[in-house]
């Protein structure tokens, strides 16, 4: 499915334009942080890779895989988790029975999953009673036992406490560990730094640079960046 | 989903349900049963109760009775909604004959209309057997006298009285002639409540518990006599009417054995 | 008013006796008003998911008319349906004028918009939540439709017990096309008018005490279910 390749799309919500002629080329490998200040329109550069949303203008195009194969073959977390009404076991069996496999199937990968989340003694548990870090897990869990090429993240961690932040973390690296490509957006600095091999930063619907991790903390291109590195509020 | 205590829970009502409307339907479709069209005076006397049992034991056949007003009863008649008509309006009655919507008039028992009014009687008519006389009272006392004024066939008996004692009602209308619009126990009620005069069969009158300060205080003159006429709704405008079994509804009624069971409840009522 | 204490005391010595003709009223009213609120979830419960999830032309407008059926007169409700079940009338051959059938149609056509257009909103509040991850997950249209009523299962439940304690307290529609048949089609309803009328105060006061009851337990069954519901599954 990778690379993926964006050309010169666009989106405009009325007259508004939130994303304006964004051409980029995304490869298999690195983990990719789509990285900006607020309403810079990391939410819906996101929602447009994963075939949310339609471009207004423009098209988004994966390699070589058909319509219906592509959607199947990504996943994507929120910022923030939407679970069902139900057990977090049968959460996280539901995409695996849309995507068609027996009943046991299901059951056994979707244990599995939630076994190395760290969410083995609340599987029972009705899913929205547990915590936010627990939810995020979940739905984490959720994504991950669909076997996505893919997975988008959006700010997953932006309503949680430091020690959920944490265990986050470490899941989308052990996601990353199993051949998973990672797309991820945040506004926190020290978590691009961390979770991060390349950077796509986007201000104000348009893609300023895109460049691996270290250069672009080095030396920004862009002054754009270089205020956002250095915490000051982008100019308009 | 599994099949969890609140799915099975929902199988059953919805079972019980489905099992009452089947259940229902088809008690109801054993039964043989007529449709009797007929007035709400009639059935708050409490008159059908008494004798559609006696009937239902000999024949086997459930009278089903809808109360209406009497313009009702005959228009149920007319559209074929009804096996047989059972009211008491004997102008409209030969009307619905002669238009071919029903087969025979027969006249039944007779139920007379009485006068009731408050104890204290501002119009100082009580006991007098002059019906006319007690209305051109009312009016020049301009006492408050409560009508049904829902073209019934006690209103239109109310109405002939007031125009033969050369009094138009309608002179008093919202001052002391108030109509209300409704059947005759909302009436008595009403006038329970205002301490009026009001115009009502005896058989209602008799079976009706809220009677307040009220009493009768004319009664007996010929004038009140009241009429009442059974019809089979003709089979030829109407091929499903159940010409057999209404049939020997009406000729029950007018039997002596039918007729006896009403008067026996004539008398018992009047205790 | 001293009648008002009588008429109590005299309609709880009917209640306390279970006099056999009130039980036969009371059976009847819930026989005619539980098959009505099923008939009428069956037909409202899709319709109101289908609206929800899907867009189309008139949309908005359709919701419009929904909503304003919801407060449709029971009295009307009870007209139209007679006129066209009665032998003069296009359905006239069925011959299920004045039964407990043509009852339990009339309520249903009478609550059928109420479960539509209350479902249609609890569904696509919880369709504003769900949708992107549902999408994301790959469910489709009717799947997604599905997934959201399950998941509104306890607002949709109260929302058919309000269905239903609407049939059961309203006699407009009963009243006309039942005829309020001795035995037959008299429900609870149909009967207090009836025994108000004839001044039968007690009987129509222990029938009204029923009624009044019957409503409270389903308000507190609603309350009670919303409760449990949010308490174990969030």
């Amino acid at each position: 499915m990778l690379p993926l390749e964006l050309n010169a799309v666009s989106f405009a919500a009325g007259d508004t334009a939130i994303i304006n002629g964004i051409t980029a080329r995304i490869e298999a490998g690195p983990r990719t942080i789509i990285l900006g200040p607020n309403g810079a329109g990391k939410s819906v550069l996101m929602r447009l890779c994963h075939g949310l949303f339609q471009p207004t203008a423009g098209s988004v195009n994966w390699h070589g895989a058909k319509n219906g194969d592509v959607r199947r073959r990504q996943a994507m977390v929120f910022q923030r988790p939407v679970m069902l009404r139900r057990s977090a076991l049968a959460n996280v069996m539901y995409g695996l029975k849309l995507a068609g496999k027996s009943r046991r199937e299901c059951e056994l990968r979707a244990m599995d999953v939630l076994e190395v989340v760290g969410l083995a003694q609340h599987t029972a548990r009705a899913a929205r009673v547990l915590s936010g870090g627990e939810q995020q897990r979940l739905a984490l869990a959720r994504a991950w036992a669909l076997g996505p090429d893919v997975l988008f993240l959006d700010e997953p961690t932006a309503n949680l406490d430091p020690a959920s932040t944490h265990d986050i973390e470490n899941i989308i690296n052990a996601i990353h560990a199993s051949g998973t490509k990672i797309i991820m957006t945040t506004h926190n600095l020290g978590q691009a730094r961390r979770l991060g091999d390349e950077i796509l930063f986007i201000s104000n619907g348009r893609l300023l640079e895109h460049t691996p991790i270290d250069r672009f903390f080095k030396e920004p291109a862009s002054p754009e960046a270089a205020a956002f590195i250095k915490g000051e509020l982008p100019w308009h | 989903m599994a099949l969890s205590w609140r799915t099975v829970m929902r199988g059953t009502i919805l079972g019980l349900a489905l099992l009452g409307l089947l259940q229902g339907s088809n008690a109801l479709a054993q039964q043989k049963f007529i449709t009797v069209a007929s007035t709400t005076s009639t059935e708050q006397s409490g008159l059908f109760k008494h004798m559609l049992p006696v009937f239902e034991q000999k024949t086997g056949i459930q009278v089903r009775v809808v109360a209406q007003g009497t313009g009702q009863a005959l228009d149920m008649g007319r559209r074929g909604d009804a096996d047989v008509v059972f009211v008491h309006d004997k102008v409209a009655e030969e009307k619905f004959v002669a238009d071919g919507f029903g087969v025979q008039r027969f006249e039944v028992m007779y139920n007379d209309f009485v006068l009731v009014g408050p104890k204290a009687d501002p119009a100082m008519i009580a006991g007098s057997k002059d019906i006319v006389a007690a209305y051109k009272k009312i009016a020049e006392a301009k006492a408050p006298f409560a009508s049904r004024g829902d073209k019934s066939g006690t209103h239109a008996a109310e109405l002939r009285l007031w125009k033969t004692a050369g009094v138009d009602p309608a002179s008093g209308k919202g001052t002391w002639y108030r109509e209300t619009g409704s059947g005759m126990g909302p009436t008595l009620n009403t006038a329970a409540g205002m301490n009026a005069y009001a115009f009502t069969d005896r058989g209602t009158w008799l079976s009706f518990r809220n009677r307040g300060d009220l009493v009768i205080v004319v009664e007996g003159d010929q004038r009140l006599f009241n009429q009442y006429g059974i019809m089979l709704v003709n089979p030829a405008k109407h091929a499903h009417v159940k010409k057999d079994m209404g049939q020997s509804f009406v000729d029950w009624v007018i039997s002596p054995e039918g007729q006896k069971v009403i008067a026996d409840y004539k008398i018992g009522a009047d205790q | 008013m001293n009648s008002l204490g009588e008429a109590f005391s005299a309609a709880w010595r009917l209640l306390a006796g279970f006099d056999a003709e009130l039980a036969q009223v009371v059976g009847l009213s819930l026989q005619v008003s539980l098959a009505a609120v099923v008939i009428a979830t069956l037909l409202g419960l899709p319709l109101g998911a289908a609206i929800a999830v899907e867009r189309f032309r008139g949309r908005q407008t359709l919701i419009v008319l929904l909503n304003a059926l919801m407060g449709l007169p029971p009295v009307v409700v009870g007209l139209l349906v007679y006129l066209l079940l009665s032998r003069a009338g296009p359905l006239g051959s069925l011959g299920i004028l004045f039964t407990p059938q043509a009852m339990i149609i009339a309520q249903a056509v009478l609550i059928t918009p109420i479960i539509a257009a209350l479902s249609r909103q609890t569904i696509e509040d919880a369709w504003r939540e769900y949708d992107e991850q549902l999408r994301s997950l790959g469910a489709r249209r009717i799947t997604a439709a599905m997934t959201l009523i399950w998941d509104t299962r306890f607002s949709l439940m109260t929302i058919v017990l309000a269905g239903f304690g609407r049939a059961a307290a309203e006699v407009g529609a009963v009243m006309i096309v039942g005829g309020n048949i001795d035995g037959v089609t008299r429900v609870m309803t149909t009967a207090i008018a009836l025994e108000t009328s004839k001044g039968d105060l007690p009987l129509a006061l222990g029938l009204g005490i029923v009624l009044i009851t019957l409503v409270v337990l389903l308000n507190a069954l609603a309350a009670v279910i919303r409760e449990v519901a949010l308490r174990k599954y969030g």
